[in-house]
């Protein structure tokens, strides 16, 4: 460690603990307390990263989060690889090793500084008027060499292991930001016993306190300052309705009072709990908000002003009482604001040699310059900045009288120039709120207008700096919000302006600073820069505006300022002023770009949370799913549900397999998991009403214990959702649905039920978990079930397509007789719990019958051989009735129906409309694949129009040959027509056929 | 028209760059035009481009209420596709593609077009399904579009997760002229070359209502800067279309929802194309500045607000996470928000409408950037010939009342 | 995400809750007699209002009951909720505390 370089007291840090850390794989040694910023300063680093276009050297600006220059990439191992790190906001832990970016070969010789030669000749926007010719040119040429050197740090490439975990709260107030009058107004909000939150992005609260000299500090209430600070935090972490948020950054405020606040907890621990997750993210309902988010240091915009050793007063002052890093010997301050005077002073008593100050302003009565003079420190005014020296580290700069040009300037050597061109107020979450911003002449600054939102503002956010006056305000917000939000009366969410109206704020006690760059003698040259991470100088501002870019939002776009990683926190008003200066219309007029979520970048995984892998998503299981997943099923999504899709023995593939369960199901007996079929239990003396008025079947003829299938339409006319509905008894529907549709379904039937036909007397309730359905079909079904139920099965007394109330081994039972299969079928509804116990009990009666498991993909063979449709695979939305094959199911005499009206449209009775038929291809090994295209004539070139296209294709065991249903225009009319089935490699022959290909008389369904 | 070129930027480099001009002018608006857009969009000035270009019609103005670019166009994920199911969408979006080839030429504007590939994931045997019947319609519509088995996928995209994943990877649909272009490059190319034909772009100037004469045709406009008489108007206004269709009378069939997208911060070339996935909505690419730019999904419900809430973005990220695990620790860097005007059948309407001189251009829902050149080409035509394109004739506003929808949404269950 | 009013139940956040569309929109009573626009109306024809929006929502993940409410798209803050079958409170009534 350069002692030299480091205080021999004060500041925040632990002297006593040492850490070692590695930038750029070097070692060095800096101590508890440090940022990996104030380390490599005390280490006299200070060339910490490369700018995203001329790659130029850049050291730190600032301390905080409104860092752009010293981004670095911190890796851990080589998943854990973070990049694009502010190094001011990077905690040092013991062997903590972070990287420079965006250079090449290394950061102090980078061969990416060649763009910075090159700079007369790519200002801002050169891409769009450049790289375009050859034409094909930019996408194998251009653009990867652009994208090449583009970029900032590296992406991980290995899965992020960490965990993220996700908080939902509500409170009285939250409040933003624990600096004084945040602290203050957290204070006097838990007086008031209400429920508060206060968070602040740094590790320790104190905001501006921590960064003054301990020594020197002020007195609040009685106390110094830093034991104010120590008490006052300790009694809130003491009050148990009170939630401390430090390391806790308030990135979004959303509607209706909601902010989302990124939590840090285990970055800044050199061996963290394996346990411990990474970031927290909360979303914080507040009843009431205190932003108290401070204000950001402006930098002064002069030629050569990014040089590393060129840095913001404040946060010097910070290096050095925060901690105790000398950021440089020899000093030239450069300030358009009174704050950098104290700085200048700190920095002298620490034994800093301030060689002179420069202060842009005119006046030269101030109190700070006499005593900066007393003190020995040269006072320049009405100053201004030609130029600076040096490539790694300033090492001069030039000064000058404003009046006297370049006649006048003098060149001082320094290592350090600090500069102040005022403060920002952090408006960035109060006008995410969408409250109004409004310009403050006195300040030059955008305050706090009127509120969206049930918000406050306090302190320096709002234009209040001085210290005393932020406390009280902080105060005045704190015990305001907590009396609003407990106040009796309240209801609703609805802003109140009047709400978060305050007095307007005092004069800026420091002066007004400085929005633009630095008025220069005619014929000045260097680069002034105005964002620093992507180089956007004064004069590509210049061009814009030459350009005819007006809107402050093209001027952002063009030129790109404001956008990089610190989205503009140093840069935006500066551009502002010179814009405003270019176009001669006052700061207001130019307008203001949107403040957008997040106030600082936050990790993706933040907001994925713990949603990964079997997390992503619930998984909808049926209470057989056990079995299955023993017995080696094959599985696949269908909505949240998984699904058994085939059992295949050994080494079978699934065609194998599919082909083998068919077979069983037709000469034999299979058993097949039904329960994700969709169930809803409609109930109550209208419920045959509803019925016919929302599906197009007639229902009133349907006797108790009898089935139907039924079909139902969106008031568009086209095909929603189908299934078999029972009627139990009188009053009372067994529906069931698809099973993805069951959801929509029922919220179609509760949207009509209570605010269409709220005169209905209905109930309905979904039983879809509460039912396991075991669907046991085949021959030999029957033989199965008969030995188990309390029910006569013979088809006398149980038809197909009929219900029965019933007991399986003595479990209560609705006893299906239905096929979706086309063999006679029954499909066991019983208890969920039960499910599992009756499944067994049925295989085990079935193993004198050769029975089978099977899956839906064998399932889907067997209904696509008798023709029956899959919703949402045989039809997709723009399929009617009719379209469908399915005219027989409407009720013809009924008056109305959910899409009744609509399939008499012109375009829905269209004899062309694309009908579902049965395509058999000439060659019958030949599989049709799903989607295929079926055209009217073979070698059809493109663009051409086909007839429809093939919905289901399979092979079927059966039949020994292919099958296919598909969707073609006329179709009915073509039945024995040949057409042609477009694949690459040509045409496949297929003639129309009827889509029921297997037992089209239907005895076997009714055995 | 200042040419733009590599030359021109060297030469004038050596003078500091002095030597530009404005791209565009910014005059005051005329009494009268000979036709009017309503928006300045990509669309919009698209549209008076082509009219001037095409049609000859150069006494035009284009009317933009902010600054131009600044809606959808300039909030966009920048994805460009055509492999659409129905012919007429598959015709409209291939138009738009194979301007997009051209564009930066024509325009003399760098629009970036990089045909990168577009790939949509299939995590479900109906995904399969669908996307299979999108390949064979497309192949037969002289689309390119194709089918990639999960090994494909993963070559054409390395860091696709198809390890440990809720949905498992199945396949996927690659379309390999789609891509992504430079959103605010379209806006202000087409500007500076209609300019160049003599069109006025006038910012800042909001249309308050619509003026019609006895025969009830329009005969002009009410504006913030006064009025401006035209007999022919062409509404592209996206999001706020029935706010200026409401002025002559005409109600649509249109809802605008929030859409919001999202950026990282830049980090070096990482990500090879575009990745869809309609399943777990996840869009995702990689901008040529570095940051990987993911679109969400809309919002429940309507709103003007240009903002949607923070589950939808949380979602759009949990579903980039489990595709691509290694982007955890990547960090959002900015998150804003469109309005997106969604027409009951989710395709466009491009149409005349029952006010004489008065024609619409809505209705793009999410998918309203990557039509831009063809879209603006049809519009263009319509306005001039007063009758459709071919290409824009099934898009009418009648289709509703009539039941000839063009459903992409119901039939492909595929977000635009 | 939105806190809603729900008039059953108090306020929840949005996640409980599925959007309804416009509220207001009634099903025309006799279907058949209505012609082919007034039919497109009633299934495609929104307000899609820049301003208060009467809309319907429904409590889908709680009470399970649909209800109206007046919310500001501009904004979208509610002005107030309401139930099923209750005209709509004045858009124009102060806005509540």
């Amino acid at each position: 460690m350069n002692e030299g370089l480091r205080t021999r007291e004060g500041g925040r840090i632990d002297r006593s603990r040492g850490l070692h850390f590695s930038f750029d794989g070097r070692a060095y040694t800096g101590v508890a307390g440090d940022t990996l910023a104030s380390a490599l300063l005390a280490n006299g680093v200070h060339l910490m990263g490369r700018s995203f276009k001329y790659h130029r050297p850049r050291g730190v600006l600032a301390c905080g989060a409104e860092e752009p220059n010293a981004l670095v990439a911190v890796r851990r191992d080589a998943a854990r690889y973070t990049p694009n790190l502010r190094a001011t906001q990077v905690e040092l832990y013991e062997g903590l090793a972070a990287h420079s970016q965006n250079r090449w070969p290394s950061l102090a010789f980078d061969l990416g500084a060649v763009n910075d030669l090159l700079a007369p000749f790519i200002p801002a926007g050169f891409y769009y008027k450049t790289f375009m010719w050859p034409r094909r040119a930019w996408q194998w040429l251009y653009e990867p060499r652009i994208r090449a050197a583009a970029g900032l740090g590296r992406a991980p490439t290995e899965a992020d292991p960490d965990r993220y975990a996700s908080r939902y709260a509500h409170c009285d107030v939250l409040i933003v930001g624990a600096g004084p009058a945040g602290l203050a107004a957290a204070a006097a909000a838990a007086a008031s016993g209400a429920r508060v939150m206060l968070c602040d992005e740094q590790n320790e609260f104190g905001g501006s306190l921590l960064a003054d000299d301990p020594r020197a500090a002020a007195a609040i209430e009685g106390r110094p300052a830093p034991q104010w600070l120590r008490e006052t935090s300790a009694a809130l972490g003491s009050n148990a309705r009170v939630t401390l948020l430090p390391r806790t950054t308030a990135f979004g405020y959303f509607p209706h009072n909601l902010l989302g606040l990124n939590e840090r907890l285990s970055d800044h621990l050199a061996d963290p709990h394996p346990d411990l997750p990474r970031e927290r993210q909360w979303q914080v309902r507040a009843r009431e908000v205190v932003l108290a988010t401070g204000a950001i240091e402006r930098p002064l915009v002069f030629p050569g002003n990014d040089r590393p050793g060129i840095m913001l007063a404040g946060a010097a002052r910070t290096w050095l009482n925060r901690y105790g890093v000398l950021p440089g010997t020899r000093a030239v301050v450069v300030t358009a604001h009174d704050e950098a005077y104290p700085a200048a002073l700190e920095l002298q008593a620490a034994g800093v040699f301030i060689a002179s100050i420069a202060d842009v302003r005119a006046r030269d009565d101030g109190s700070w310059a006499a005593r900066a003079r007393a003190a020995g420190i040269p006072v320049l005014t009405r100053a201004t900045v030609l130029g600076t020296g040096g490539r790694r580290r300033v090492n001069s700069i030039l000064l000058a009288q404003l009046e006297g040009g370049e006649a006048g300037a003098q060149a001082q050597p320094c290592d350090l120039v600090l500069m102040c061109g005022g403060f920002t107020p952090s408006v960035h979450l109060f006008s995410q709120s969408r409250g109004k911003l409004c310009w403050d002449e006195g300040l030059q600054a955008f305050l706090p207008g009127t509120p969206a939102e049930r918000v406050r503002s306090a302190g320096a956010c709002r234009g209040v700096f001085a210290l005393d006056a932020a406390l009280a305000d902080g105060a005045a917000a704190g015990a305001a919000a907590a009396r609003e939000a407990t106040a009796p009366a309240r209801t609703g969410v609805c802003p109140s302006g009047a709400a978060a109206a305050a007095a307007a704020p005092p004069a800026a006690g420091g002066g007004a600073g400085f929005a633009g760059a630095l008025p220069q003698p005619a014929g000045a040259r260097g680069r002034a820069f105005v964002d620093w991470q992507n180089d956007v100088t004064t004069g590509d501002l210049a061009l814009a505006t030459r350009e005819g870019f007006r809107s402050i939002e093209h001027i952002k776009r063009y030129t790109t300022t404001g956008m990089a990683t610190d989205q503009g926190k140093t840069s935006n008003l500066n551009a502002l002023g010179i814009v405003s200066c270019t176009l001669g219309k006052p700061i207001p007029e130019v307008g203001l770009t949107s403040f957008r979520m997040p106030y600082t970048p936050v990790s993706f995984g933040s907001f994925a949370g713990p949603a990964r892998g079997e997390l992503f998503d619930p998984v909808r299981t049926t209470p057989m799913h056990e079995w299955a997943r023993a017995r080696g099923a094959v599985f696949e999504d269908v909505g949240l549900w998984k699904r058994a899709r085939y059992f295949p023995r050994g080494a079978e593939h699934m065609h194998a397999a599919v082909g083998r369960e068919c077979l069983a199901v037709r000469n034999a007996c299979g058993i097949f998991d039904a329960s994700t079929l969709g169930k809803i239990e409609v109930v109550g003396k209208d419920a045959v009403t509803f019925m016919n008025r929302l599906y197009v079947n007639a229902w009133t003829g349907l006797a108790v214990g009898r089935c139907r299938y039924g079909l139902l339409l969106r008031d568009d006319g086209f095909v929603y959702d189908d299934g078999v509905v029972a009627r139990v008894s009188e009053n009372r529907f067994h529906v069931t649905t698809t099973t993805g549709g069951a959801p929509r379904v029922l919220a179609m039937m509760e949207d009509y039920l209570q605010t269409e036909w709220s005169d209905l007397k209905v109930w309905l309730t979904s039983t879809t978990e509460q039912w396991a359905v075991v669907a046991v079909q085949g021959p030999k079904a029957r033989a199965v079930l008969a030995g188990l139920v309390d029910i006569d099965l013979a088809a006398a007394a149980l038809p197909h397509m009929s219900v029965a109330l019933g007991r399986i081994s003595g479990v209560p039972m609705r006893l299906f007789r239905v096929s979706f299969t086309g063999e006679l079928g029954f499909e066991v509804n019983v208890p969920a719990d039960f499910g599992p116990a009756v499944w067994e009990a049925l295989w085990d009666a079935g193993q004198a019958h050769d029975i089978t498991p099977y899956g839906t993909e064998t399932m889907h063979v067997l209904r696509a051989e008798k023709g029956y449709i899959i919703v949402g695979q045989d039809t997709d939305g723009t399929v009617t009735p009719d379209d469908a094959g399915l005219g027989w199911a409407i009720g013809k005499n009924k008056p109305d129906f959910v899409g009744k009206r609509s399939l008499e449209r012109p375009a829905m009775t269209s004899p062309q409309r694309r009908q579902l038929v049965g395509l058999l291809t000439t060659d019958p090994q030949v599989v049709l694949e799903d989607g295929a295209q079926v055209m009217a004539q073979a070698g059809a070139r493109a663009p051409a129009r086909a007839l429809g296209h093939v919905t289901s294709s399979y092979h079927s065991s059966v039949l020994g040959r292919s099958i296919a249903l598909g969707l073609v225009a006329g179709g009915r009319a073509r039945i024995g027509e040949t057409l042609y089935v477009s694949v690459p490699a040509g045409d496949i022959p297929v003639q129309v056929a009827s889509p029921v290909f297997y037992d089209p008389q239907g005895r076997r369904l009714h055995a | 028209m200042q040419p733009f070129s590599g030359l021109a930027l060297l030469r004038r480099g050596l003078s500091g760059q002095r030597g530009w001009t404005t791209q565009w002018r910014s005059p005051p608006p005329k009494a009268a035009y000979d036709a009017l857009i309503v928006g300045g969009g990509g669309h919009g000035l698209g549209a008076a481009y082509y009219l001037a270009s095409e049609h000859h019609l150069t006494n035009i103005a284009v009317l933009e209420k902010g600054w131009i670019g600044g809606g959808n166009t300039g909030r966009n994920t920048t994805i460009i596709r055509s492999n659409y199911l129905f012919d007429e969408s598959a015709a409209l979006y291939d138009h738009a593609v194979r301007l997009w080839e051209r564009l930066s030429q024509v325009l003399n504007y760098n629009v970036m077009f990089s045909q990168r590939g577009v790939m949509m994931l299939a995590h479900t045997v109906h995904d399969a399904q669908v996307f299979k019947r999108h390949v064979h319609a497309n192949r037969v519509n002289g689309v390119d579009n194709e089918w990639l088995t999960p090994e494909q996928a993963k070559a054409f995209c390395p860091l696709l997760n198809t390890g440990n994943i809720r949905y498992p990877v199945l396949g996927a649909a690659l379309q390999r002229r789609g891509g992504t272009a430079r959103h605010d490059a379209v806006a202000w190319g087409y500007a500076r070359a209609a300019d160049a034909l003599g069109v006025d772009i006038i910012e800042n100037c909001e249309v308050t209502g619509i003026r019609r004469n006895a025969s009830g045709a329009v005969e002009g406009v009410e504006t913030t800067r006064g009025t401006i008489r035209a007999p022919r108007i062409g509404v592209a206004a996206a999001g706020h279309t029935s706010v200026i269709m409401k002025m002559a009378g005409i109600e649509l069939p249109l809802e605008s929802y929030p859409l919001q997208a999202l950026v990282s911060e830049p980090v070096k070339p990482v990500f090879p194309c575009v990745v869809m996935s309609n399943t777990i909505h996840a869009y995702i690419s990689q901008s040529d500045k570095g940051e990987l730019v993911i679109g969400a999904g809309t919002d429940a419900y309507t709103s003007y607000t240009q903002r949607g809430g923070l589950h939808i973005t949380s979602h759009a990220l949990e579903a980039i996470c489990e595709l691509f695990p290694m982007f955890r620790r990547l960090r959002m860097l900015r998150n804003w928000g469109g309005i997106v005007d969604v027409t009951p059948d989710r395709s466009p309407i491009i149409a005349r409408t029952p006010v004489p001189g008065l024609y619409v251009n809505c209705g793009w829902g999410t998918g309203g950037f990557k039509a831009t050149p063809g879209s603006a080409h049809v519009f263009a035509w319509t306005i001039a010939r007063d009758e459709p394109h071919p290409l824009n004739a099934p898009f009418t506003l009648e289709r509703f009342r009539d039941g000839q929808l063009i459903d992409e949404a119901a039939a492909a269950a595929v977000a635009h | 995400m939105l806190l809603i009013d729900c008039p059953y139940c108090g306020e929840r956040p949005e996640l409980e809750f599925v959007y309804g569309g416009q509220a207001h929109v009634a099903r025309p009573a006799q279907p058949a007699q209505v012609s082919a626009q007034q039919w497109a109306d009633y299934l495609y024809r929104r307000d899609n209002t820049r301003g208060v929006h009467a809309e319907r929502w429904r409590h889908t993940h709680g009470c399970g009951r649909f209800f109206n409410a007046l919310r500001d798209t501009t904004t979208d803050h509610f002005r107030a909720t309401y139930k099923v079958g209750e005209p709509p409170p004045s858009a124009a009534a102060p806005v509540p505390r």
